[in-house]
């Protein structure tokens, strides 16, 4: 009898739960009610520095509820196309056939820059090489470079690492440095380059590797990697990746960190964006290890060009 | 009272037997629903045969031959690792430890089992990654040789523990009936107690190596990745898990990318239907009825 019953009490409890998991969907993950929520995907660069004025913003306005998960630029943006987010965070610029659809949907992108950020290539320290030129770099990582002894190092392979296809700092680097912003189309990753999904593991195969190659956020500088001075000619100057040649634009290989929304902010949204864009916010984006946007002036736009 | 929960568990234990296989149709039919619509772009020889996989170059190439080789690579060099291993602690825990060891060791090695795979996948990164480059003097140690360890350690305690229930399963009256007839330890154990396992033995191992095909984790710290056909186990590799499992989040819903990784899906489960079926077939062989 006893048995029976607990039986019997399990099945319940199974279809219950059951039950409950084919509710839930339904309730609870709609389309977030303006003024209350904002709700923020995107980048995996940028998702810490969300996170951050995330917690400083609630603190000052406890009825606003802030979520903000990563997954790469282009799953912020095809959230946001979808309606499923009010910020899309990306770390490059809205593609072509993304703002198709989002227009297809309905939706006004409204771009605007939040942050600006250096890509700086390392090195283990142990390499004696310091300085690279665009050109090289984009050598480098095609694949035509393939022994530190053509750059005045040891006799050694290169081992390039670079991040994974999904990355948007993959894409800014290959159009950036591979392809030197556009002289010379169609240029590619070495198909042997080593992918890696995030940016620590590139810092920590260069820390531990000294024929490594890579390339990372500012924030990943630390003592164990050397970042290499990089010069647009080969005349120089070859300029260090620090806050300051981002901020005055004197380090070639810098980017604008983007919030895309659909249509002109409002409500908890707007409130949200304005804090990040204040000095406070901009304090944050410093700690965080990326550059502030000079005067804290915020470019924004509506994005209807056709790239 | 009792007929009625009879009945009752009946038709529960029958709907959640059936769901099951229609579980696995539903994801079936999905997958390859999904995968379709990528052969009106690219043809199936090209994907098969082609020998890059670079999904957002200008053109977009889909060669699928790095993951296959890559995925099937690792499982082998894994298995080589982990089955024999597996086995030999299976027996030795089972047959030959005594009481207060068993009592130990197995507790020990199920809790390896337990062990996330990101932690797997750090330790292979700090720890075995520089080691092996060191040791083999090559360029780098995020190579398919460095996954293969680690993977091989975490199907280990799958295969030694189902192993050791299977060979503990064996009734004691064939090991004293074998040492009856004079024969040692070693050969009761090889041919009187390993053969009646058998059945046990088989999916244990099949488990393990279904454990290192679908890593994916540790895979991606680890295995370094790049997009080509490895000539070596010691060469960087990208695996058919990995892909799907980087790429998924950025590839836009229905565009051909998007449809390729599905296509990658469905090639993994068939490859994982194929093993399943092999390891089926290898049971019921020997066993007469």
């Amino acid at each position: 009898m006893q048995r029976c019953l607990m039986a019997r009490w399990r099945v319940t409890t199974f279809l219950a739960t059951a039950a409950c998991g084919l509710l839930l969907p339904t309730f609870g993950c709609g389309r977030p009610r303006p003024g209350e929520q904002v709700v923020i995907k995107g980048s995996d660069t940028m998702v810490g520095l969300g996170q951050r004025w995330a917690e400083a913003f609630v603190k000052s306005h406890q009825h606003i509820l802030v979520s903000v998960t990563g997954g790469g630029s282009g799953t912020g943006i095809a959230a946001l196309v979808e309606g499923t987010c009010d910020i899309a965070q990306a770390s490059r610029e809205i593609k072509k056939d993304e703002l198709e659809k989002a227009v297809a949907a309905g939706r006004r992108c409204v771009e605007r820059v939040v942050a600006w950020d250096g890509v700086a290539v390392i090195v283990n320290p142990a390499n004696p090489v310091s300085k690279v030129t665009l050109e090289q770099l984009s050598d480098l990582f095609q694949g035509k470079i393939t022994n530190w002894r053509e750059l005045g190092g040891p006799d050694a392979p290169v081992v390039l690492l670079a991040r994974e296809t999904s990355s948007g700092t993959h894409a800014f680097f290959k159009k950036r440095v591979l392809q030197l912003g556009g002289k010379r189309k169609g240029a590619d990753y070495a198909a042997a380059a080593i992918l890696s999904t995030s940016s620590q593991t590139i810092h920590d195969e260069v820390a531990s590797n000294p024929n490594a190659i890579g390339y990372v956020g500012l924030a990943y500088i630390e003592e164990d990697v050397k970042a290499l001075a990089v010069a647009e000619t080969p005349d120089g100057p070859f300029v260090p990746p620090t806050v300051e040649t981002v901020m005055n634009r004197t380090y070639p290989i810098s980017r604008p960190l983007y919030v895309y929304a659909d249509g002109e902010p409002e409500g908890a949204t707007k409130e949200f964006l304005d804090f990040a864009l204040s000095p406070l916010g901009q304090s944050l984006v410093t700690d965080m290890g990326f550059v502030p946007v000079p005067k804290y002036a915020g470019r924004r736009a509506e994005v209807s060009r056709a790239k | 009272m009792v007929a009625l929960s009879d009945a009752t568990m009946r038709a529960v234990v029958i709907c959640a037997g059936s769901l099951a296989i229609l579980f696995v149709i539903l994801i079936f039919v999905f997958l390859f629903a999904e995968a379709t619509p990528i052969l009106k772009e690219h043809s199936l020889a090209d994907m098969f045969f082609g020998r890059e996989w670079r999904p957002t170059s200008t053109p977009e190439r889909f060669g699928l031959l790095p993951l296959v080789v890559g995925s099937l690579m690792l499982t082998v060099a894994a298995s080589i690792l982990a089955v024999p291993l597996g086995l030999a602690g299976a027996i030795y825990i089972a047959e030959l430890a005594s009481p207060r060891a068993q009592a130990v060791l197995k507790p020990f090695v199920e809790l390896l089992a337990a062990v996330p795979s990101v932690v797997y996948g750090f330790l292979g990164l700090t720890l075995l990654a520089p080691l092996v480059r060191q040791i083999f003097h090559l360029p780098t140690g995020l190579t398919g040789f460095t996954a293969s360890i680690i993977l091989a350690y975490m199907a280990l305690p799958t295969i030694l523990s189902l192993c050791d229930d299977a060979i503990r399963a064996v009734p004691q009256s064939i090991r004293l009936g074998s040492l009856a007839l004079g024969t040692t330890k070693w050969q009761t154990i090889r041919y009187a107690v390993l053969p009646a396992a058998r059945p046990g033995i088989v999916p244990a191992v099949m488990l393990g190596i279904g454990r290192v095909i679908g890593e994916t984790m540790t895979v991606l710290m680890v295995a370094g990745m790049a997009g080509t056909v490895p000539k070596s186990l010691f060469e960087p590799m990208r695996t058919m898990t990995g892909t799907i499992a980087a790429e998924m989040g950025e590839a836009a819903r229905g565009s051909t990318h998007f449809h390729a990784l599905f296509l990658v899906g469905a090639l993994l489960f068939v490859i994982t239907f194929i093993i399943n079926a092999i390891a089926d077939i290898a049971i019921r062989r020997r066993q007469p009825r």
